[in-house]
């Protein structure tokens, strides 16, 4: 059983860290894992794919197609309306709330498209939209709401709670260890919550 | 098992190999390799100024018995390939790995160039990798190949290998201890004149010969049916893999020059029909077909870019796949949505440059690095980029058939070291008067923050005598040298114009400032848009993703500054003409 979560996001917001986290829990069942990156020019503020895979079985391409993604996990509204073409028939799409403009909006050229959240709840997708800002400061830093929307992804993936945490330990530094155990911890009681 | 970067398994192999000398220059997708082997106690690693000086390090190590290793960017080959064609007819001494990475798709790259070609061009054999295991093994190998065979070897790469992780046996780093080889002074085999190189060519032509024969790093399954036959390498394997599972044949070439030719036509004979999925050129297909054996290719792919199991798929099954024909609904109804292009970021000191430029309305001739941006909206001053170096020699082109237009070239610290400098020469030998803006920003920045010979520290973190651009410049022959800062906009306008308008001769401005990502710029608490604001927008020109036209109300357009994005450089308060900007 093949498990493809793609993460979208803003260049700079933090997708590598997450996918890595995902790599290193999934390891520690034994599963073949692939995770895949980019890096360079499009880090700098523009839109960020990050695709994970994880099987009991061989992993071959590192790529999740359109139309293929189990799960969709999303940092900011737009990206996740743009990545929504990823997501398989009955995939679900986590998303942070933030909205963070990109330079055609800046610049007036564009308008940034309102009620994202409900277009795509009325095209029949199953959503769930987070505040992700408030309970990443509340741990420490702005920087964890990948980690926020991380720890809301890891209550339908059916790993332990311990499981998670080992995979933080060794994937973030020391120093911010704590930090983001809490950002986990706020993400995952929202949607268990919710559950 | 470890979960490794693409990159980070081929510095393990070359530390599993015992590789003694690393020189690379950095480049998207191949620079973490680099940096993964600085980690490795044993190995010397350095940044070079270019590839083509890097690639001449590593034959220098190897020459002296030392296994020698050199990564760059598909782009960064072409620098390279002049030491590349003749290392290819001295051979090594102890094994040097060359490993290029492809960028399909373009994902950081001004072009999407096959470095297949290369191999066959230069003659000596390329391997290519498909996942991170692969990766580790391949390199180890290829120091194996290039000492049996008396060759550099090519180690191949693409984005997605480079930048995929995947599970790596044996993370315990067991380094093979590989002796430092005897030197001998041979002129025969290490001075490549006329004489010598004759008698050299004979050998790499029976080289070739030879290692066509070599099979080793092929793997073949057959399926049941034998119906489909897939011939593929690299990256593409994985995607035909997955898209095809069990169903078809495969002859998955680990080695892609020299070919194997009786691998091939025994593969081709044993299924019915055979498919070449390869990105980019018709490389293999070209081969195949050149051997009388049918297959077909790029009449079913496209030479564009990058493939996936989906493309794969549709090609070869006509897109039956219920996943597919069954995606969410309004996948292909959603509304078209504003775009998301790579942006400068908060703090950056190019903006400071350009928004003078600007002002200015000149031409400009551009060059490789973050500030390539500068030619997308809102800043759009950029007229031309073509390759490292290139600004410099544009500028003076152009200045040679008109003086009417104002042009100045815009070139980074890194860059301009990398082949800048030789334009640089180039304008003062021939009387040029181009006028060169180096933006010294203290780091290789696009790349993610290398070290370069301006930097004064070394990729191993030892601390140098920096380079002083501006005394290498005045060397040089240009009279004309100053500092100036980007983010005081009316100095670095003066100068701009001054240097463009008066002055008959080349003139270099350096823009100096350090890269905001870098520890040494401290962010503040961030700028604000107080009441005074008229919405003018004159802040929107600088580029800041920051910065929006979203504070009004009720029809009245007025700025705002999103306080999660910026970063407190204050440029933005130096250009609004009515104050209208605070430091919160």
């Amino acid at each position: 059983m093949t498990k493809s979560i793609l993460i979208s996001g803003v260049g700079g917001q933090g997708t590598l860290l997450a996918s890595r986290i995902l790599g290193a829990v999934a390891i520690g069942r034994g599963f073949d894992v692939k995770v895949s990156e980019v890096h360079g020019m499009s880090q700098r503020g523009g839109s960020v794919l990050t695709y994970v895979k994880y099987s009991d079985i061989a992993v071959y391409s590192p790529i999740i197609d359109e139309g293929r993604a189990d799960y969709l996990l999303a940092f900011e509204l737009l990206e996740a309306y743009r990545s929504l073409k990823y997501l398989k028939p009955g995939g679900k799409m986590l998303t942070s709330r933030q909205q963070i403009n990109p330079m055609p909006v800046i610049t007036g050229a564009e308008t940034y498209p309102p009620s994202i959240e409900e277009q795509i709840a009325n095209l029949g997708v199953d959503i769930t939209a987070l505040d992700a800002l408030q309970p990443a400061l509340e741990a420490g830093s702005a920087k964890t709401v990948n980690v926020v929307l991380l720890g809301a992804l890891s209550g339908f993936l059916g790993f332990s709670e311990a499981e998670w945490r080992n995979a933080i330990q060794a994937t973030v530094k020391p120093q911010f260890a704590e930090i983001n155990r809490k950002a986990f911890e706020a993400g995952r009681a929202s949607v268990i919550n919710i559950l | 098992m470890v979960l490794m970067l693409g990159n980070e398994a081929v510095a393990q192999g070359a530390y599993e190999a015992g590789a003694a000398v690393a020189s690379s220059y950095p480049g998207t997708p191949s620079t973490e390799i680099t940096e993964a082997l600085a980690r490795y106690t044993g190995i010397y690693s350095e940044w070079a100024p270019n590839e083509k000086v890097a690639v001449e390090t590593a034959i220098g190590a190897s020459v002296a018995g030392g296994r020698a290793f050199s990564a760059m960017k598909h782009v960064g080959l072409n620098v390279a390939a002049d030491p590349l064609f003749t290392v290819s007819y001295t051979g090594v001494n102890a094994g040097l790995v060359i490993c290029v990475a492809d960028d399909q798709g373009m994902h950081s790259s001004q072009n999407e160039q096959d470095s297949r070609h290369y191999a066959r061009a230069a003659k000596v054999p390329m391997l290519e990798p498909s996942d991170s295991e692969e990766c580790r093994v391949f390199t180890k190998k290829a120091y194996e190949l290039s000492e049996e065979y008396d060759t550099p070897v090519l180690l191949r790469l693409s984005t997605r290998v480079s930048h995929s992780r995947s599970l790596v046996s044996g993370g315990g780093a067991e380094r093979t201890a590989v002796a430092i080889k005897p030197y001998v002074k041979n002129p025969g085999k290490y001075v490549m004149m006329p004489a010598m190189a004759r008698g050299r060519h004979v050998f790499v032509e029976e080289r070739t010969r030879r290692l066509r024969g070599y099979s080793e790093l092929n793997t073949v399954t057959y399926s049941e049916d034998r119906k489909i036959g897939i011939i593929s390498s690299g990256i593409a394997y994985q995607y035909a893999r997955e898209a095809l599972g069990d169903g078809a044949s495969y002859l998955k070439l680990g080695m892609v020059w020299p070919l194997p030719d009786d691998l091939l036509r025994e593969f081709a004979a044993n299924v019915e029909e055979c498919v070449v999925i390869e990105e980019l050129d018709p490389f293999i297909e070209e081969h195949c077909k050149s051997l009388g054996i049918p297959v077909k290719g790029k009449d079913m792919f496209s030479p564009l870019g990058e493939y996936s199991a989906n493309a794969i798929e549709k090609a070869l099954l006509g897109g039956r796949d219920a996943a597919l024909s069954a995606r969410p609904p309004g996948t292909h109804t959603q509304a078209a949505m504003p775009s998301r292009p790579p942006v400068l970021c908060p703090g950056c000191p190019h903006k400071g440059v350009f928004y003078a430029i600007k002002r200015l309305g000149l031409a400009v001739c551009g060059d490789i690095g973050c500030y390539t941006l500068g030619a997308l909206p809102p800043i759009q001053a950029m007229d031309t980029c073509v390759c490292m170096g290139a600004s410099i020699g544009m500028a003076h082109g152009m200045g040679k058939v008109r003086k009417d237009l104002k042009t100045v070239a815009v070139i980074g610290d890194s860059t301009f070291l990398h082949s800048g400098v030789t334009g640089l020469i180039n304008v003062t030998y021939n009387k040029g008067a181009a006028t060169v803006i180096i933006l010294d920003n203290s780091i290789t920045g696009m790349t993610g923050h290398q070290q370069n010979p301006a930097t004064g520290t070394t990729l191993m973190g030892e601390k140098v005598p920096p380079v002083d651009l501006q005394k290498l410049c005045e060397a040089i022959g240009v009279r004309r040298v100053f500092v100036a800062d980007p983010f005081d906009p009316d100095a670095m306008t003066k100068a701009i114009k001054r240097e463009t308008e008066a002055a008959d001769e080349p003139s270099v401005i350096i823009a100096r400032r350090p890269c905001a990502l870098l520890p040494v710029f401290k962010p503040s608490k961030g700028q604000r848009i107080t009441d005074k604001c008229k919405g003018c927008g004159m802040c929107l020109k600088i580029g800041c993703p920051a910065i929006s036209k979203t504070g009004g109300q009720n029809g009245v357009d007025l700025m705002a500054i999103d306080p999660q994005i910026c970063v407190g450089c204050g440029f933005c308060q130096k250009v609004c003409k009515f104050g209208a900007i605070s430091a919160l």
